[in-house]
């Protein structure tokens, strides 16, 4: 019998649609959630998709993220078409941005997102072709504590 | 503290049409950084704000939160409105600063 642990579902995400963003976020978290998942990591994977999703709506073109768990772990992964990360090293830094002041007013573009992710991830990889797009690897273990 | 009991003593305005339940208010949350919000707020909070845009509800459900208090008399939109129905996100107002409604919630949760 296959676990209903084993799981592989994945989601598009359209960059510069606020009206619909986090909802794929929160699509993985109900997921997480009706399987029983330890609430601790399912509010973990809430805080690192929702910051990678808000980065496509942000900045990308368009995104497709993926989700992958078994007993021991879960996984995202998303990538996305877009302008890509010039300074990776910079762009993980506390309250780098460079969000438009218009998003700012909205309350986004602090700068904490990829910092977050790196935080309530076990691991945390990004890559990205300037002028192509960015991928992201987040995993959080079922049995870690995180960072946090 | 019900959410219902704060509303009540806080004199919030309730914006949303569902009636307001007897979940618990676990303490609150003054920010109007997103992903501050995100990565602080607990569950049950109230988060006390005055973004009113439609991006604060996924904030709230992703969070769990108890509800959303928007500051200064500041009214979100219809859509924003309408979709915190569908969503069943509790959203409220106060015409007190967050300053103010802050310290106000602090002393009502700390009453034995
Ligand atoms: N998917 C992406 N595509 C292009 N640039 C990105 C992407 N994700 C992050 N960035 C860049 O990294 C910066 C820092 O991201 P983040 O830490 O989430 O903070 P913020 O979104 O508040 O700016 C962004 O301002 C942006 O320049
Ligand atoms: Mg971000």
């Amino acid at each position: 019998m296959v676990s209903h642990y084993d799981l592989s579902r994945t989601f598009e995400i359209k960059g510069r649609d606020f009206s619909k963003a986090g909802y794929v976020s929160i699509n993985i978290k109900e997921i997480l959630r009706e399987l029983g998942i330890d609430p601790v990591i399912v509010r973990r994977v809430a805080i690192a998709s929702y910051e990678a999703e808000m980065n496509v709506v942000m900045y990308a073109s368009k995104g497709e993220m993926a989700l992958k768990l078994n007993p021991k772990v879960i996984q995202i992964t998303l990538e996305d078409e877009g302008p890509g990360i010039e300074n990776i090293d910079m762009a993980m830094q506390e309250g780098y941005t460079t969000a438009t002041d218009e998003i700012r007013e909205m309350g986004f573009g602090a700068g904490m997102g990829l910092p977050n992710i790196k935080k309530n991830a076990d691991v945390f990889e990004l890559k990205s072709t300037v002028g192509k797009g960015t991928s992201y690897n987040i995993v959080i273990y079922l049995n870690s504590k995180g960072n946090v | 503290m019900t959410l219902k009991e704060a509303i009540e003593r806080l004199g919030l305005h309730v914006l949303t049409s569902e009636e307001v339940g007897d979940a618990k208010v676990t303490g609150g949350y003054t920010c109007d950084l997103l992903s501050n919000v995100m990565a602080n707020c607990k569950t049950g909070n109230l988060w006390i704000t005055m973004q009113t845009h439609q991006n604060v509800l996924a904030v709230a459900k992703l969070k769990d939160l108890a509800g959303i208090i928007f500051v200064n008399s500041r009214q979100p939109d219809e859509e924003t409105i309408q979709k915190a129905n569908e969503e069943h996100v509790t959203v409220l107002n106060t015409d007190e600063s967050a300053f103010s409604i802050s310290g106000q919630l602090y002393q009502l949760l700390k009453e034995p």
